[in-house]
């Protein structure tokens, strides 16, 4: 049976699994002493009344037979380098080679980077992938991965893992990397979990637990792919600090190639290459504003002090949502991550996914009115206050 | 042709508040409607019906979902709107699905209809989970292109679409040939009012409800079952650390403020 199982032996009926559940997934029945816990049909298996259950009389329950030979068989963590339009490979490949690094020197396994570049690409990638933490480069450059196609490339890293058996592959949850990951994902027939905050891995089973923000609140999830393999997650960029690369590094280059079978389907008519400037994803300064500003009318307000501050600006989902501010400005999981040396954070409640993209943030001021908002836990330091006056009165401070 | 637009129920708040006390949920009469970027998927779906009915040809729009018997009503909703039909896979063998169970619902649901689909538009992600994963893996099984993250439908010309993306460096402009899968980012459209000809019509559309059994699902594929990944704890995060308090008037906090953001440069 899978489900989600309740021990009537263990459970005490004391309720707290109801309590914990969103979706009126479990219920109490019986009458004390008698009274125990039992799922409903709304059930949507997240896990929160496992967590929650103080005598551990709940599980997740899953018919799968994991073939413990044939997991055995998987080996090695891989992290797709993901290069840019000039052919860069991008900050958040470096940093999952980091983590990578980590987590296969706790587990004894190599690490591989990926890169699939156009065959004209100069061949200086491998060296600081290396320098970065892969002891192996998997590399093939051919003109049809030149073009970033989400299908070229899952077609190329299926033919990859196939007969090399990975046991993870990491992906940077960019754009691209979001699209391509479900598109490895399905034609491998195993699990990927997107946007993960935290990665850790069981030293001796290899098991991967990937926590990412869930249920659209102030939930953590952790989620595990048991029995199959790769294990696949995707990163945010920013969540894992860059690694030291080290010149001194020693690894193997292995050229492989894309099978002739493969064809783009999607033709590319042109592009434009947005403004680098007007990202805030790299901007040492950040201002960040959210509901709790009041008013569209206090937005010049901001921007005044984002100028004084020598800062760009950033905000919160809903304010996009509301049309205050345009989506390159959204700080958090569905919006840009950042990392910036200051980011000083005004009238924003501190919603997880808010809290998922400023993670790579050195010092974080936070100013809002209630005293147990959110973003106080990931601040160093606090203001509670009215943003407004206090905006007004640093302004003031700043100018003289 | 045929167009399959994908839809999520999802919650209509995707706040969900702690009682700060209990440290649990706080449930409230959170009512189910449409994923936001789904309702774009629909009218863009419904633009190019509308389209192709001014050249004289019809154009079948069918909502597919996978959701509890009551994601029926949204189905209708969509029905009011001018979608044509409407399928649920609803089952509690679909229950509990990750990303790669929920496609392959889908793929069943899409190769149940027997008609070929030359179109499927999904939503890019869903609000309440925000993975993103789901329409590159419909493309995946179904094996169609993809084109994720659409922001304006340039055009579909005879079997060529052609649309803008945004991609990491800027924006994109591609196009391919159907079939295919497209997802699509909210801002692309906003999804019409349902008519008062619409409401009354969606009231006896046909909107099937189908069990796994029904398209012929894997059983071993579906729900719970089919899904490889499996959370094993959900939990409220705990503070890191404290942040440090900054007191005082309002001039004060302002000179104190001033003084961390100059250090914090350095």
């Amino acid at each position: 049976m899978s489900g989600l199982m309740v021990d009537r032996e263990l459970c005490i009926g004391c309720g707290r699994c109801v309590k914990a559940c969103a979706s009126a997934g479990i219920e109490l029945v019986g009458e004390r002493p008698n009274r125990f816990a039992r799922p409903t049909d709304s059930c949507v298996f997240c896990g929160s009344c496992v967590d929650a259950c103080p005598v551990d009389a709940i599980s997740i329950e899953k018919d799968e037979r994991a073939d413990a030979a044939e997991l055995a068989s998987y080996a090695g963590i891989w992290v797709f380098a993901q290069v840019d339009d000039e052919g860069r490979v991008l900050p958040v490949a470096f940093e999952l080679l980091g983590r990578a690094r980590e987590l296969a020197a706790e587990r004894g396994c190599r690490v591989s980077a990926v890169l699939g570049e156009g065959a004209e690409a100069p061949s200086a990638n491998e060296e600081l992938l290396i320098a970065a933490g892969a002891d192996e480069v998997l590399v093939c450059r051919d003109e049809r991965l030149a073009h970033r196609d989400a299908e070229v490339f899952a077609r190329w890293i299926c033919d990859l893992a196939r007969p090399r058996k990975p046991e993870a592959i990491l992906y940077g949850a960019t754009a691209f990397g979001r699209e391509l990951a479900p598109g490895v994902a399905v034609r491998l027939q195993t699990g990927l979990t997107a946007d993960c905050t935290v990665l850790a891995m069981d030293p001796e089973t290899g098991l991967l637990q990937q926590t990412r923000p869930a249920f659209g609140g102030n939930l953590m999830a952790t989620i595990v792919c048991p029995a199959h393999r790769p294990q696949m997650a995707t990163v945010r960029p920013g969540v894992f600090a860059a690694p030291e690369f080290d010149s001194t590094r020693m690894g193997t280059v292995s050229e492989v190639s894309l099978d002739d079978s493969v064809v783009p389907r999607v033709r590319v008519l042109g592009y434009e290459t947005a403004d680098a400037g007007a990202s805030i994803a790299d901007a040492e300064r950040l201002l960040v504003v959210g509901r709790g500003i009041g008013s569209k009318k206090n937005l010049p307000l901001m921007r005044e002090l984002a100028d004084a501050l020598g800062a760009k600006l950033g905000c919160t989902r809903p304010l996009v949502e509301s049309g205050w501010l345009e989506y390159p400005h959204q700080v958090g999981q569905t919006g840009v991550s950042v990392a910036p040396k200051l980011l000083v954070s005004l009238g924003v409640s501190g919603a997880i996914q808010h809290l998922a993209g400023i993670g790579g943030a050195q010092t974080v001021i936070a100013v809002n009115d209630d005293p147990d908002a959110p973003i106080f836990g990931a601040a160093h330091y606090k203001v509670v206050g009215d943003c407004i006056e206090v905006a007004e009165a640093l302004l003031e401070t700043l100018h003289s | 042709m045929r167009i399959v637009v994908c839809v999520k129920a999802v919650p209509s708040t995707t706040e969900v508040k702690m009682d700060p006390v209990t440290n649990t949920i706080v449930r409230d009469g959170r009512q189910a409607v449409v994923n936001p970027f789904d309702a774009t998927a629909l009218e863009l779906a419904l633009r190019i019906k509308d389209e192709r009915a001014a050249a004289g040809e019809h154009v079948d729009v069918t909502v597919l979902s996978m959701g509890i018997p009551d994601t029926e009503r949204l189905l209708r909703d969509c029905i009011a709107r001018g979608a044509d039909d409407g399928l649920l896979l609803s089952d509690r063998a679909f229950a509990g699905a990750d990303t790669l169970a929920t496609a392959y619902a889908l793929t069943c649901g899409i190769e149940s209809m027997g008609a070929p689909v030359d179109l499927v538009i999904c939503g890019k992600m869903a609000v309440d989970g925000d993975t993103a994963q789901i329409g590159p893996e419909l493309a995946g099984a179904l094996d169609v292109p993809c084109i994720a993250g659409v922001e304006r439908l340039v055009e579909l010309c005879g079997k060529v679409l052609s649309a803008e993306r945004a991609t990491d460096a800027g924006r994109e402009f591609v196009e391919v040939e159907l079939p295919a899968v497209i997802t699509v980012a909210k801002d692309a459209a906003q999804l019409r009012m349902p008519s008062i000809a619409g409401v009354l019509a969606a009231e006896d559309a046909p909107v099937a409800v189908r069990t796994a059994a029904d398209v012929k699902a894997d059983p071993t594929r579906t729900g719970l079952a089919g899904s490889p990944t499996q959370v094993v704890r959900s939990f409220v995060p705990e503070r890191a650390h404290e942040a440090v308090p900054v007191e005082g008037t309002a001039a004060e906090q302002a000179a104190a403020l001033a003084t961390l953001i100059e250090e914090a440069c350095r």
